[in-house]
């Protein structure tokens, strides 16, 4: 997988809670059996008209998102089906990273992304960056403000630079096995194998029922 | 000793090293597989040069994709050829296939506990959300995406972060015409579709252990709908009973079967263990259950009336109204004035054995409504063989119902079953989510029983008073 130490880019803002997988990448975009292919797919059923024209009120559809590589999105992102599809088809469309926000609501707190989604990004190279709603709001209003601010987001120092003419900073958290795992674009399956010899001594003691 | 849930029992049995970065690797017993999330993983390893660690604990099935009328010839050479490359895959690894021409083949999560293949205690995954479902039987069973499916199947392991624990207790006695899909779509009303994010939740209280493994395996399914990737219930004498019954050929039996039952019978959750997080919900009221809008979240009992935006606390306006825009629906219109053009019971949430018989109770001497098109899928080709050795596929078509084969059909439209934009349907699936089962199609869930009377009924209705 590639790996992701800094990125500069412009931002695209869809302002929903919930997005599903369902969403990201429709079902009938999963019959390929390759893992590529995949950035027409992006958000096919919102993007497109029945004819297969661009749905102009889409936001992806608007000309000031046209060159957009940071997705800005509502809670709970990426919700529903395990479908590794949706990550390849953001990151083949040309995102790097997506940012939503962790919120309050009666009492609870909802975080910015879906487990499995959240862990396949992980997998693929895609950055998720969860934000309070305050600095989710904040990066709204600038973004609105100025649709072509560049922002760069330097994974080492854990930072949101937009590149105003009086540069804001957001700083994100993230835990470390993750960002070691972008940072240098390990492969997972490589790292477990070291551990061969491990799993063949707990398999000679592990009871399958089989 | 520390006092421990199930799920850290079940955990700790799978600790294969603890890694320096505060993850887990964790062995995995069983891993299932179907034609959709798994392509890649095996493309993956040929490029690699990797094999298959132990073929044996791999289990194939087709389900996604596969018609559900003429199986012989699939139209849709694309979905074709997945399932073709599964044959060739599972050739060429040395992995079990139920595919097409078996007798056992179905729907992933109906096949494994049918199999035998699902026990106590032990660790499932598989490429898809719906794995929750086999923590009825008290396994440590989660969805996983297609990089983890290749990581299974070179390193039979994961490397996970261990998640936290929510304990979700249902008390009471299940009123009449109320199901277990009822509970969980009460649970994720309550808690949202996030509210079970980074935990695994355990299900207690009398009307679990009242339920049957079948209505179990319903709820731990829509586990992940709370946005939790796995479900469990203890073990008891209703799961050891499942086990040991109809033949199921990856079981243990006899000696071995005796053994494994007093393995498993520790693991409960001990007297003094804690949970991160706790809820209770008291089911003597409940009413039966029925989601209005374009998450599972979005639900209410049968006898209420669709909200207005600012009445719905458990979403911004914005999207509610949207939501609302997408179902067609207006504020203040009654649930059961609703019509429906499509009715569909099937899918890993309701196809079994017991889903079809409660739905062949309502469907009995009545006629499905003129404006309705009611489809009947069985789980697996062993369920649509006990449903027909019972009569149940006459109940249906005299109705006027679709006896179909097995597979996922309308839950996910992958396949030639699907809705058209604007159909209203009623189903027994689990996501309501924009266009899952057909671009524009708009899905209400709820229980086979509620499913049934809504076909017949040509409008939901409240089951109970059918009853």
């Amino acid at each position: 997988m590639k790996a992701f130490t800094k990125h500069t880019g412009t931002l695209a803002i869809i302002n929903r809670e919930n997005i599903d997988t369902d969403q990201i990448i429709s079902k009938e975009h999963l019959k390929s059996i390759k893992k590529t292919g995949y950035e027409k797919a992006l958000f096919s059923d919102w993007r497109y008209d029945d004819e297969g024209k661009p749905n102009p009120s889409f936001e992806l559809n608007w000309p000031q998102y046209a060159k957009a590589t940071i997705l800005v999105t509502g809670n709970n992102f990426g919700c529903g089906s395990s479908r590794e599809h949706a990550v390849w088809a953001i990151i083949q469309y040309g995102f790097a990273a997506v940012i939503a926000p962790r919120i309050e609501r009666n009492g609870n707190t909802i975080p910015g992304f879906a487990d499995i989604f959240k862990n396949n990004s992980s997998k693929n190279g895609l950055l998720t960056i969860e934000l309070s709603q305050e600095e989710v709001n904040r990066i709204i209003q600038i973004a609105t403000h100025k649709q072509d601010v560049q922002v760069t987001i330097d994974l080492t120092q854990q930072s949101i630079t937009f590149n105003t003419e009086k540069p804001q900073s957001f700083s994100f958290k993230i835990d470390a096995s993750t960002k070691n795992k972008l940072l240098e674009g390990l492969d997972d399956i490589g790292r477990t194998e070291k551990f061969a010899d491990t799993i063949t001594t707990f398999e000679t003691k592990h009871n399958t029922y089989l | 000793m520390t006092a421990k849930t199930i799920f850290e029992k079940v955990w700790g049995n799978h600790v294969v090293q603890a890694l320096p970065d505060g993850n887990t690797l964790l062995y995995i017993d069983r891993h299932l597989i179907h034609e959709v999330t798994s392509p890649q993983a095996f493309e993956g390893l040929r490029l690699a040069n990797r094999k298959v660690r132990k073929p044996t604990l791999t289990f194939a099935t087709m389900d996604h994709n596969v018609p559900t009328d003429n199986r012989t010839s699939i139209k849709d050479l694309i979905a074709k050829t997945q399932i073709e490359t599964l044959e060739k895959n599972c050739k060429e690894f040395g992995i079990i296939l139920y595919g097409l021409d078996s007798d056992k083949q179905g729907i992933v999560h109906v096949i494994g506990p049918e199999l035998g293949i699902t026990l106590p205690g032990t660790t499932v995954v598989c490429g898809d959300s719906h794995t929750s479902t086999h923590g009825a039987f008290g396994a440590l069973a989660f969805g996983i995406g297609t990089s983890e499916v290749e990581h299974v199947l070179a390193t039979q392991c994961l490397v996970q972060k261990k998640p936290k624990t929510f304990l979700v207790c249902f008390d009471g006695n299940l009123p009449k015409g109320v199901t277990a899909k009822d509970l969980i779509l009460k649970l994720i009303g309550e808690i949202g579709t996030a509210g079970g994010t980074g935990c695994v939740l355990e299900y207690a209280g009398s009307a679990i252990s009242s339920l049957s493994m079948e209505a179990r395996m319903t709820i731990c399914n829509m586990s992940i709908e709370a946005g939790a990737r796995a479900g469990m219930i203890a073990p008891d004498d209703t799961t050891f009973q499942y086990i040991a019954s109809n033949n199921r050929p990856f079981a243990p039996k006899d000696k071995k079967l005796e053994k494994a039952i007093s393995d498993w019978r520790i693991l409960k959750t001990d007297e003094k263990a804690s949970y991160d997080r706790q809820i209770t919900i008291d089911v003597h009221n409940m009413e039966p259950q029925i989601t209005w809008g374009t998450n599972p979240g979005m639900v209410l009992g049968i006898n209420g009336v669709i909200p207005k935006p600012e009445e719905v606390r458990s979403a911004t306006k914005a999207d509610v109204e949207s939501a609302l825009k997408y179902m067609g629906l207006t504020p203040g219109t009654k649930l059961t004035d609703l019509t429906v053009d499509v009715v569909f019971i099937g899918s890993c949430t309701n196809s079994r054995i017991e889903d079809l018989r409660a739905a062949a109770q309502i469907f009995k001497g009545k006629k499905v409504s003129p404006k309705v098109v009611a489809l009947v899928v069985p789980g697996s080709e062993t369920v649509k063989k006990q449903a027909e050795a019972e009569g149940l596929h006459k109940i249906f078509t005299a109705a006027g119902a679709e006896w179909r084969n097995s597979g996922c059909s309308m839950c996910l439209a992958m396949n030639p079953d699907k809705l058209k934009s604007g159909e209203r349907c009623a189903s027994t699936s689990n996501r309501n989510f924009e266009g899952r089962q057909g671009k524009g199609g708009r899905t209400h869930l709820v229980s086979p029983q509620m499913a049934a009377a809504a076909a017949i009924a040509g409008h939901f209705v409240d089951v109970r008073s059918w009853l």
